[in-house]
């Protein structure tokens, strides 16, 4: 357990501050904090996987060219790297379309199952991630990327918390109730779901599965480009970083439920405060074995993630 | 994720093989293989420490000529090899520069485990392995078992020894208390340094108040640090490595962590970390004493490769290159073992003074530098006798 000083729940002074970081509010803070973040990382591929149905194990390699586009931009400015969101979402969205009819659409029209075309696209964009951990090597270097934005204290609850990361959590929770909205209220959306629940049959409602999962494709491109923006104000990253943020992602996205965006958001908050609280109230050391135990068990009970739909 | 991981490792390789093989040359040149990752997790300190001291040091020898051998000069050649930061590819590459490439020195490879898997294949194939970025308790036994193994570094225990001295003598004449909370990375380095912090940290009369790990890659370092400030330490010790160095900082920085030493292992003596708001005077491993050659290199490192040195391991890098250079000429050949056979058992004037390796292993480290106006000064050592570090300055602000 912690220390003698942290024992007596609730507060204990300590210093000049009060503070009681057994206080569950200070988990459930620090935990939307981190919940919020892990909704950027993972946000983009739930687009991409769940209603494009592509595997796309480059996502990580956007995000991170997201973070350099951030960086670079705060570098020749000084202005406020947010302000970068305005170039980087529109090319992440050119970028990733322009991916999706080239690369894509020829394994969609060749695939005879979904099984295959989740193979052969996680065969392609798993290509495509050292094509783009290659670019990003030759433009920024292999280096180490920081330069800690907004790093100052704001005070929630009378706790210190990272400016960088409670705007960025804000950032994060806009942009998953927009497309929430988006996705749930609007035409588009409702032909976006559509394909996520049978392309085949979509196809069959006049509704243009290419062109719809095209959009869901670069829709979630320019998502995980603009957390890129946000993380990078307060993460260390290098042009190599960028499977780490898959692999969350993906552990994100299948907690949750391929095909419904609530699931993600339910599932990246679900993991932010269990992460958190084991952290605080246990050891860091568990908090990865925490994450994938809350893994295991969910596709255990659910094979189908929080919110997914069982398969007929 | 393995099959994953793997997957994407031996992709890279085949994608990358042709271009590094297309690097060769005809003779008339000195070649030297440099084995270490370009990509992977390994790549972001490789591209500071290891790769760029071989670039700057070919660029000066060939400005001058080239290396004075018996039969005229030769042009230095540096061949790089990609292992994507995965030791099965370090082998080939190894494997790969001595039998395809056929260099004349291979360099050490980046990164303790690393050195230490490909030092079978190193003599295997009659090359010395001259190493920097290998850092372990187990010098000793490795070069019993391997006659052509060195180490331009030191040990584990030195760097913790070295960071618990700067403490005790901070707690002994009465500027900080005796509480100190230790964090490590649940990684290798990370690991070893903790557990020889430990009976150290006792024995130099710490009470450790918070001793926690948490795993490479964490994402956020809050629960971290608010843990470690609510056991009111004097001293914060973290057995760090660059990402989380940065990201404890970050998360201390926030919680305006109330201790007057803040130590972070590896990382903390890059450029990147001392451009960090907040990052004065805080410890960290490595660090060198301010001189005009010093300073004069690493001016010299940016014009040349474009990448700032750290303060770590680069000096010791390029001075280690330096060893090798002067051994070549002595020798006038490209007799590997003669070579060894000279830097062996000899003192070296070098950018960080004079050195030797007694038993293979350097006699010679800074182990703790400390960031003061934009400079990580050296602030302890081992084997400098009367070397004047700089005075240990209190963590006072995180502003």
């Amino acid at each position: 357990m912690i220390t003698k000083a942290a024992g007596t729940p609730a507060i204990c002074s300590s210093g000049n501050r009060n503070r009681s970081i057994k206080s569950d509010m200070d988990i459930v803070i620090i935990g939307l904090l981190l919940g919020g973040t892990y909704a950027l990382m993972a946000m983009g591929l739930q687009l991409q996987y769940g209603v494009a149905r592509i595997m796309n194990l480059a996502n990580g390699e956007v995000l991170i060219a997201g973070a350099f586009g951030a960086f670079w931009f705060f570098l020749g400015t000084k202005a406020s790297p947010l302000w970068s969101l305005l170039f980087v979402v529109p090319c992440a969205f050119g970028l990733n379309w322009a991916i999706y009819r080239v690369l894509i659409v020829p394994l969609v029209r060749r695939s005879k199952s979904q099984g295959k075309l989740e193979v052969d696209s996680i065969l392609a964009t798993f290509g495509l991630s050292f094509f783009f951990i290659g670019i990003m090597v030759a433009a920024f270097g292999a280096q180490y990327t920081d330069y800690s934005y907004l790093s100052e204290p704001v005070f929630i609850f009378g706790q210190r918390y990272g400016l960088n990361r409670v705007v960025s959590f804000g950032a994060s929770v806009i942009l998953c109730a927009a497309l929430y909205l988006w996705l749930h209220k609007t035409r588009a959306g409702l032909a976006l779901r559509a394909v996520s629940v049978n392309p085949s049959a979509a196809g069959l409602v006049s509704i243009n599965v290419i062109n719809a999962s095209a959009l869901a494709f670069a829709l979630g491109g320019a998502v995980t480009a603009a957390g890129g923006v946000l993380l990078s104000m307060y993460l260390t990253f290098d042009a190599s970083y960028g499977v780490v943020f898959t692999l969350k992602a993906l552990i994100i996205v299948i907690l949750g439920g391929v095909g419904d965006i609530r699931g993600t958001i339910v599932a990246a908050f679900v993991l932010g405060l269990a992460e958190t609280a084991v952290a605080t109230l246990i050891d860091p050391g568990l908090t990865l074995a925490a994450a994938y135990v809350l893994f295991m068990l969910v596709l255990l009970v659910r094979p189908q993630g929080l919110f997914g739909r069982r398969v007929a | 994720m393995k099959r994953r991981e793997f997957l994407k490792y031996t992709a890279a390789t085949a994608i990358a093989a042709p271009f590094v093989r297309a690097a060769q040359a005809d003779t008339g040149v000195y070649k030297v293989g440099v084995v270490g990752a370009k990509t992977g997790p390994l790549a972001p300190g490789a591209a500071i420490t290891h790769f760029p001291p071989y670039q700057l040091w070919a660029h000066e020898v060939n400005a001058r000529g080239g290396l004075k051998l018996k039969d005229g000069q030769r042009k230095v050649q540096i061949i790089e090899y990609d292992d994507h930061t995965a030791p099965p590819e370090a082998i080939k590459a190894v494997e790969r520069a001595a039998t395809v490439d056929k260099c004349d020195w291979i360099g050490g490879v980046y990164a303790t485990g690393f050195n230490l898997a490909t030092a079978p294949t190193f003599a295997k194939h009659g090359y010395p392995q001259l190493t920097q970025a290998c850092v372990t308790d187990q010098g000793p036994s490795i070069v019993k078992r391997y006659p052509g193994f060195f180490m331009f570094q030191s040990s584990t225990t030195a760097y913790a020894k070295g960071a618990i001295d700067v403490l005790k003598k901070l707690k002994d004449s009465g500027q900080i208390g005796n509480k100190v909370a230790a964090v490590n990375v649940g990684d290798d380095f990370g690991i070893e340094l903790a557990n020889a912090g430990r009976p150290l940290f006792k024995k130099a009369g710490f009470e450790i108040v918070y001793d926690k790990s948490y795993p490479l890659g964490t994402q956020d370092y809050t629960p971290v640090i608010k843990a470690a400030s609510a056991a009111n330490p004097d001293a914060f010790v973290a057995w760090s490595y660059p990402p989380d160095t940065f990201g404890l900082q970050a998360a201390a920085k926030v919680e305006a962590l109330k201790v007057k030493a803040y130590y972070c292992a590896v990382g903390c003596g890059f450029q990147a970390f001392g451009g960090v708001p907040g990052s004065e005077n805080i410890l960290g491993a490595g660090g060198v004493v301010d001189t005009p050659e010093i300073r004069d290199f690493y001016k010299r490192h940016k014009e040349v490769t474009k990448v700032d040195a750290d303060y770590w391991g680069s000096p010791f890098y390029y001075s280690m290159l330096q060893v090798l250079a002067q051994s070549i000429e002595a020798v006038g050949t490209t007799d590997r073992q003669a070579i060894a056979a000279y830097f062996r058992n000899r003192k070296f004037k070098t950018l960080v003074g004079e050195v030797e390796m007694p038993g293979q292993i350097l006699d010679k480290v800074y182990t703790v530098g400390q960031w003061q106006g934009g400079f990580f000064n050296a602030v302890n050592g081992e084997g400098f006798a009367g070397s004047n570090y700089t005075q240990v300055k209190l963590k006072t602000s995180w502003s």
